[in-house]
């Protein structure tokens, strides 16, 4: 997916302005977080779990190696393949070669990040191989030709009118007149749509949540069974996996998924949590011929060691995106890329490159209420600050910044000169305010004064005030 | 949260005012000097303190603050405290401080030594001091906005509440959203006006269906952004920082971006104290 998050700010503004998504995003914030609460407050043993599970991506970040070679072994001794993919095009090509290898016309894909990371959709259906997502929420998506807005909800920008209008208009061979505004009607609809779709398919594209190194299994969590099918039904199932998904053990596994789905979506578990191991075996009733994992680096293994490691955590239950009261007022299409929010600002810049995305780290108060919910405690906030830092370093930041914030330090490292000026600042800024006592046009202020007045300072500054008072009454 | 060891008798406490406080609103400063004294504590305000050096830190120039840093902990030294009237001037202090010298062990003493000694005002008020305010009344609903680096960073949340509970007449209405971000964030609200903007919208929407007359807090820069969007807003509803309400010196000096016409100097208030 090609990168927009340079214009991060008119993207911003232009979700800002618009009034359905605005009418969509203001009951965003009563929804996943007030389950993931309810669901946390029912298990007395979650901030263990959260220390844990943490534990477990460190250990498994400290020894990347040995246990992605290992999950190689188990799986090739299943009987599956797995193919390291150093980047997207390499991801890509992989793909197509094997699609082509099954004579493949048909694929059907349940939502998978690393395939939004690809742009695999658009390569497969260049490539005359139609690209079928059967997620319902990525099913809508790209019926509209969308990107995702949310690693777990990727239509969470529509309203539900908007999801009618579309499958009124895609859907050709039904009653175009017909309503559609009860949601079962809608999506006993789409199942029928995609029943015969998941039948066809030649080859099924997964994502995966977690990759056992231990038994060469990859785990998967959906709400809607539609994984199952994908990887079940087609003669070939290609699971596709960034390298740092990987985890030592089942036990693991579960330790992870007790935290993964009650900080997504306050469900205890998903609906459905899926295992698979190797093609079908002989005595098995259903399953694949061909079981293929694809390994993609993609630039993650270049912040092993870096400050920016801790990111590799991550779990995508999407808990600091559902917190972060920036995605909140914007949406997930504002910040550009596949990854929005909070884990999206850390890592669209090691993935993307910093200077097409520095927006993205600067985008965020740094409230921290984001690593308060992260259940990986990854410090979201201070990597962040990280980017920052680099920014500083490779001189990114803009002309006005750069010279204010030189200006301010030069000032403040020197107090008698500091003191003088500010006085004056506060005194003049005070005589202009007048008996209103506020100011609503100054110059050079205007990112501030265009929607705020600013409150005129009281008259000299504190410490001017403190020296006289003192003088005067000790 | 922090533990508080042996407090002692009628300790020194250096007063680090924040440089929005000095600049924008001396009447806090002079607020929370009259609570320290009030509190029991020898109030001392180093002359040669001007800005924690947060700005630039959080705009990723580590040197400049660590320059600054080292010129804070220079000026602070020596005192049985540091108080702050700012949560996130406070946690600059107290948690950004030691990882600013991570390679340099000499200053990373140093700044620990300060960070130990530091306290935001209300928690030190409560958790230190023990003090409950006497003979204070204001008779407003009061939202209360828990600003993110007090709440996130220094577990401030039932200090400015309890210090509330004890000015007669006041009722907290809490909001929904007390605890979610106003949108100030230093240079965020300057670089993304318009998110800041709508951000702020949201709490302010929030307030006002709650009915609170006044909204407060324990950050100026918040204040402000919060103060100055309702005051573009036209609405009435009025903010002021905590320290200034349970020192009893909000009717001597005007709300926040309020009409200097009702406001007698907050330092002679405090100048006719013995």
């Amino acid at each position: 997916m090609k990168s927009s998050a340079r214009h991060f700010p008119a993207n911003a503004r232009e979700a800002l302005a618009d009034e359905r998504l605005q009418g969509v995003l203001d009951k965003f914030s009563d929804g996943f977080p007030v389950k993931r609460a309810n669901a946390i407050a029912r298990l007395d043993e979650f901030d263990e779990l959260r220390d844990a599970a943490r534990d477990i991506k460190d250990h498994v970040l400290a020894n990347l190696d040995t246990y992605l070679k290992r999950f190689e072994s188990r799986v090739h001794e299943s009987g599956g393949h797995v193919h390291w993919c150093r980047d997207d095009q390499e991801a890509r090509t992989t793909i197509l070669s094997i699609c082509r290898a099954a004579n493949a016309r048909t694929v059907t894909k349940s939502k998978s990040m690393i395939g939004e990371e690809i742009a695999i959709n658009d390569y497969l259906a260049d490539h005359d191989i139609e690209p079928v997502e059967t997620d319902l929420g990525e099913y809508i998506i790209q019926l509209r030709q969308e990107p995702p807005s949310h690693i777990i909800a990727p239509a969470i920008h529509l309203s539900k009118e908007q999801v009618a209008e579309t499958f009124v208009e895609k859907h050709t061979g039904r009653d175009p007149d017909r309503t559609l505004t009860d949601p079962r009607v809608m999506l006993d609809e789409a199942r029928a749509e995609l029943r015969q779709k998941f039948l066809n398919a030649d080859v099924g594209l997964t994502g995966a949540n977690m990759l056992v190194a231990e038994t060469g299994s990859i785990a998967i969590v959906t709400n809607e069974g539609n994984a199952d099918l994908t990887m079940g039904l087609p003669r070939v199932h290609i699971a596709l996996a960034s390298i740092e998904k990987i985890v030592p053990t089942l036990e693991d596994a579960s330790t992870i998924l007790r935290v993964l789905a009650r900080s997504a979506t306050g469900q205890e578990m998903s609906v459905y949590t899926t295992f698979a191991t190797g093609p079908k075996r002989t005595d098995d009733l259903d399953g694949p011929e061909e079981f293929h994992v694809l390994l993609l680096d993609n630039g993650r293994s270049d912040l092993l060691g870096t400050e920016f490691q801790d990111i590799l955590r991550c779990i995508r239950c999407g808990s600091c995106i559902n917190h972060c009261p920036v995605y909140s007022t914007v949406g997930g299409h504002a910040y550009g890329w596949v990854y929005p929010g909070p884990m999206g600002s850390v890592l669209t810049p090691a993935l993307v490159g910093i200077e097409d995305a520095h927006h993205l780290p600067n985008a965020s108060t740094l409230c921290g209420k984001c690593e308060t919910v992260c259940p990986m405690h990854i410090p979201l906030p201070r990597m962040l600050r990280s980017w920052r830092v680099r920014q500083v370093e490779k001189n990114l930041q803009s002309a006005s910044s750069r010279y204010g914030l030189g200006l301010w330090s030069y000032l403040a490292r020197h107090p008698r000169l500091y003191r003088v000026l500010s006085n004056c600042v506060a005194r003049a800024l005070n005589i202009m305010g007048g008996h209103r006592g506020k100011l609503s046009r100054l110059p050079l202020a205007g990112g501030w004064m265009s929607k705020r007045d600013l409150p005129a300072p009281q008259g000299g500054t504190f410490m001017a005030q403190w020296k006289n008072s003192r003088s005067r009454y000790l | 949260m922090k533990q508080p060891d042996q407090v002692p008798q009628s300790p020194s406490v250096a007063l680090f005012v924040t440089c929005l406080v000095d600049v924008m609103r001396p009447s806090i400063g002079f607020a929370a000097v009259s609570l320290l004294e009030r509190a029991g504590c020898q109030v001392f305000v180093p002359e040669t303190q001007t800005c924690c050096g947060q700005p630039g830190y959080n705009a990723g120039d580590e040197k400049s603050a660590r320059g600054i840093a080292e010129q804070v902990i220079e000026a602070l030294q020596g005192y049985d405290y540091v108080v702050v009237p700012s949560g996130s001037c406070a946690g600059m202090i107290i948690k950004h401080y030691p990882d600013l010298f991570a390679d340099d062990a000499a200053w990373r003493a140093r700044a620990e030594d300060l960070s130990v000694r530091s306290w935001e005002l209300t928690s030190f008020l409560v958790d230190v001091m023990k003090f409950r305010p006497v003979g204070i009344t204001f008779d407003k609903v009061i939202s209360y906005h828990d600003s993110c680096s007090g709440l996130r960073e220094l577990g401030i949340k039932d200090q400015p509440r309890s210090l509330l509970a004890g000015v007669d007449g006041t009722k907290i209405e809490e909001s929904d959203l007390a605890e979610s971000c106003c949108g100030f964030g230093g240079l965020f609200c300057v670089k993304y006006p318009d998110i800041s903007t709508a951000m702020v919208d949201r709490k302010i929407a929030e307030v006002s269906d709650g009915g609170a007359d006044v909204i407060l807090g324990g950050d100026l820069g918040c204040l402000m952004n919060i103060a100055g969007r309702l005051s573009r807003q036209g609405k009435s509803t009025n903010v002021w920082h905590v320290a200034e309400v349970v020192a009893g010196m909000a009717d001597q000096s005007a709300s926040i971006c309020g009409s200097h016409d009702a406001q007698t100097s907050a330092v002679s208030a405090v100048g006719k104290r013995p």
